[in-house]
């Protein structure tokens, strides 16, 4: 749990998985809990399943949009090996919040110049202290769509900031279609229950 | 978007559509580009009552902003830092003429180039025409400095530019919102010696632009928005626009002059403050745009030796900066060490029609004048079918070019987008015509603006606002330039385009194919019906690996070399078929198909 009023968040994934939805509502939650925010990425190439990361800045006071290399508090990762990649941007005493999805791109198939690391979450388990990983692609098959992956891991990244639940509830509904508000939540659930034991380096 | 008074999170472009609305604007233009481009496709979704239209290119936009200008409304144009390159002769003498209603043209620089092809800084564009810029350092900024831009604009006679950049424009922040204003009821008032620049008329011009300039110097001194922050401190910080949130962040406890109006700059508030400290750095992102000006006035100011001219500030770096100058003891190095990782770089879609081209293109092995658009990821590892890439409708003249010095032996084809070809394409292949080029000239038609996220153009029928339009015929166009040869090809058929582009190489004259398969994302997602593959046929040859295609991956079976096989992920494959046309092993087969094949195995 970030005790204080003031977080870093990092959220990263791959062009077409969610990580600007999720960094919205995660920014929207900081604005309605009256606290000041700021959010910023990069998304020209997004779609053409580049990196995308979103920095989301939360505090009595935000200045810059960035979070500096190295002040991370908590990171959201859709992709495992993108977690790791975003390693050195985190504190070491951070929360890394990893969803086990592997994207293996295409540049690295078959090269042998390239590897996709063996076992990620592993990786930055020997960086970050607190690693979560979390069956996002498996707990969203079993709510029957993929798309939820999103909405489970706000979930579990609401375990670590000190907003009410409600909060959290009304933001999702104010973002999503109507028809699914109802599984969002329900997503967001499974989320706040994935287990926050950490993963052993 | 939400009433007066309401706070709202917003992006620094969507503040901008806002601040438009709220000044009253009546017509705003532009051609897209990241990343101004939400600008106006905000406005065309939450401000319908304000004309907004996407044209051909910017100059054509600024040239449509001026009009409404002189016809009395405020206009707003808009466009990224390279766009101003091409709207730079409108805007050059537009500074002479000045307004009717006020023109704000936002310029978005793109420190780092994030998507772009140059990190210019486009600040001195400001100079160069002595026009002044507003520079905001965050959404609410972004929104109340064009409000106060429109009425500069109308109190000095001049177009006022906001200067905006990547971090402003796609960061969002909390915005106040305002009330709208009705503007000034203006309308077009014939006025030859202010709007005919003919030498005699401009003369008079230039003379009103010297004295504007004096009265803009007067105002730079008084504006809210060039303030101190004082803290007591003895170093003085001089800095504006994003950076100014890095240094507040790094070190709030120094003084800081804050610039908001960044030309002309308020030189005497600015030497009190100099004066006023032990040390004063200027932090600017790209150019010594302020550092050398305030030198040039015979002030010493440090600044570049620290904070370097590549690519964008960050916290990091400013504090960086600081540590090097001596300002502050120490800085928070990172604790976790970065390492190589292999790179995801963006790639051509499953399905995209581009790919087919580059295919044939690499095949063929020849010389390739490249342009801007989705199309350009052509160039990237494994297609690697692109050599050249420099603005925005330069293939066909770099392939003219070329071409004229080498001979036609070796081959030269242009490749450009049809948005592209439209925005500053055109031209080129008349200039082929004209001069007896034997270039030939690929226009990739997917009938969309698929680079920037898949706006209108001339080409697709429909406007920004949603409405239906005439829909330029490419292929009558070319003939009607004076191209002899013109022909449509299926990029999705490998065999046709390699036959094809073969022989409109060796055909004397410019010539031109138009490829005619739409982009597979917009304006409907296209998927057909999957391919997978047939894992006792691969050999695993890796011919499929080299078209590049996200769908396609290294399975865990190897053939007897130890090298991987391939397979594919039905839920991306959009059933393009072009993996299956160079499998040497007809391995690759409709997942249909396959699933029957299974069954009677
Ligand atoms: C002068 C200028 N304006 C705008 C841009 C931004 N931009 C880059 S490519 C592109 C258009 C691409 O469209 P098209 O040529 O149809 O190719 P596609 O992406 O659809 O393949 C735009 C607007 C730019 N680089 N330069």
């Amino acid at each position: 749990m970030i005790t204080g009023t003031s977080a870093n968040i990092l959220i990263v994934g791959v062009g077409g998985q969610g990580v600007l939805l999720a960094s919205e509502v995660i920014s929207e939650v900081a604005m309605n809990g009256g606290l000041d925010v700021k959010k910023s990425e990069i998304h020209g190439m997004s779609q053409r399943g580049g990196v995308v990361s979103s920095h989301v800045k939360i505090g009595p006071k935000v200045y810059s949009p960035t979070i500096g290399e190295g002040q991370v508090d908590i990171l959201m990762a859709f992709e495992q090996a993108e977690g790791l990649r975003a390693a050195s941007w985190m504190r070491k005493d951070g929360v890394a919040i990893v969803s086990r999805t592997s994207l293996i791109p295409a540049i690295v198939t078959g090269s042998k110049v390239h590897h996709y690391p063996e076992d990620a979450i592993g990786d930055l388990a020997k960086k970050i202290t607190h690693v979560i990983a979390v069956p996002a692609d498996q707990i969203a098959a079993e709510l029957g769509n993929p798309r939820l992956v999103n909405t489970i891991l706000i979930g579990v990244l609401s375990n670590h900031l000190s907003f009410p639940e409600d909060i959290w509830i009304e933001t999702l509904k104010s973002k999503v279609r109507r028809q699914f508000v109802e599984i969002n939540i329900e997503a967001f659930h499974r989320g706040q229950a994935v287990s926050t034991e950490r993963v052993k380096a | 978007m939400a009433e007066p008074g309401i706070r709202e999170l917003l992006s620094g472009n969507e503040a901008v559509a806002r601040g438009a609305y709220e000044a009253g604007v009546k017509l705003a233009a532009s051609y897209p580009g990241t990343p101004s481009t939400e600008i106006l496709e905000t406005l065309a979704e939450r401000f319908p009552s304000i004309y907004s239209q996407w044209s051909p290119n910017e100059k054509v936009a600024f040239e449509v902003a001026i009009g409404a200008s002189i016809g009395g409304a405020r206009a707003l144009v808009t466009m990224k830092h390279v766009g101003l390159n091409v709207a730079a002769d409108p805007y050059m003498t537009f500074a002479y003429t000045g307004v009717g209603g006020g023109l704000v043209v936002v310029s978005c620089d793109d420190p780092e180039m994030h998507s772009s092809q140059n990190e210019q800084d486009n600040r001195f564009y400001a100079r160069m025409a002595q026009v002044p810029f507003l520079a905001p350092s965050d959404s609410q900024e972004a929104k109340d400095m064009l409000i106060t831009a429109y009425e500069m604009s109308e109190i000095f006679d001049t177009p006022v530019m906001l200067h905006m950049t990547t971090r402003i424009s796609h960061s969002k922040a909390v915005v106040e919102l305002g009330e709208r204003v009705s503007g000034p009821d203006k309308r077009f008032i014939k006025d030859q010696k202010k709007y005919v620049m003919i030498p005699a008329h401009a003369r008079l011009r230039h003379v009103v632009v010297e004295d504007r300039l004096e009265k803009l110097r007067h105002f730079t001194e008084e504006t809210p928005y060039n303030r101190v922050e004082n803290n007591g401190s003895d170093i003085g910080i001089i800095t504006g626009g994003v950076s100014y949130q890095y240094c507040k962040e790094v070190a709030p406890d120094f003084d800081y002059f804050k610039i908001g109006m960044g030309y002309p700059l308020p030189f005497g508030k600015i030497e009190q403050f100099i004066k006023a400290h032990k040390r004063v750095m200027v932090v600017e992102e790209l150019e010594p745009f302020y550092e050398d000006m305030i030198r040039a006035y015979g002030m010493k100011v440090e600044g570049k030796k620290f904070t370097g001219t590549l690519g964008e500030l960050s916290p990091y770096r400013v504090a960086l900066a600081f540590k090097e100058a001596g300002l502050i003891d120490k800085v928070e190095a990172p604790e976790i060490s970065s390492e190589e990782f292999f790179p995801r770089p963006p790639v051509l879609c499953p399905g995209c029609p581009h790919r087919g081209a580059f295919m044939a293109l690499k095949k063929l092995g020849v010389a390739v004048a490249g342009d801007i658009g989705c199309y350009t990821l052509g160039v990237t590892e494994p297609l690697n079918a692109m050599d050249t890439c420099i603005c925005m409708g330069a293939s066909i003249g770099n392939a003219i070019g070329m071409e004229k010095v080498q001979g036609s032996k070796t081959g030269t084809v242009a490749v450009i987008g049809d948005s592209t070809f439209i925005h500053s394409g055109i031209t080129g292949l008349l200039d082929a015509v004209y001069n007896k080029s034997n270039v030939t000239v690929m226009i990739l038609d997917n009938r969309a603006t698929a680079m920037t996220g898949g706006q209108q153009h001339p080409g697709t029928g429909k406007t920004l606002m949603g409405e239906d339009a005439a829909r330029v015929d490419l292929f009558k166009l070319c003939q009607a330039l004076g191209v002899e040869s013109v022909r449509e090809l299926d990029a999705y058929d490998y065999d046709a385009a390699v036959a094809m582009i073969k022989e409109e190489m060796a055909r004397p004259g410019p010539s031109v194919i138009i490829t005619t398969r739409p982009c597979v994302l917009m304006p409907v997602r296209i998927m057909d019906e999957p391919y997978v593959v047939d894992m006792e046929l691969c050999n695993g040859c890796s011919a499929c690996f080299r078209i590049s295609c996200p769908a396609i991956a290294a399975s865990h079976e190897t053939n007897k070399h130890g090298h991987p096989k391939a397979v594919i992920d039905d839920t991306m494959c959009t059933g393009c078929t072009l993996c299956a046309q160079i499998c040497p092993t007809e391995a690759i087969i409709l997942k249909s198909h396959f699933v029957k094949t299974e069954v009677t195995r």
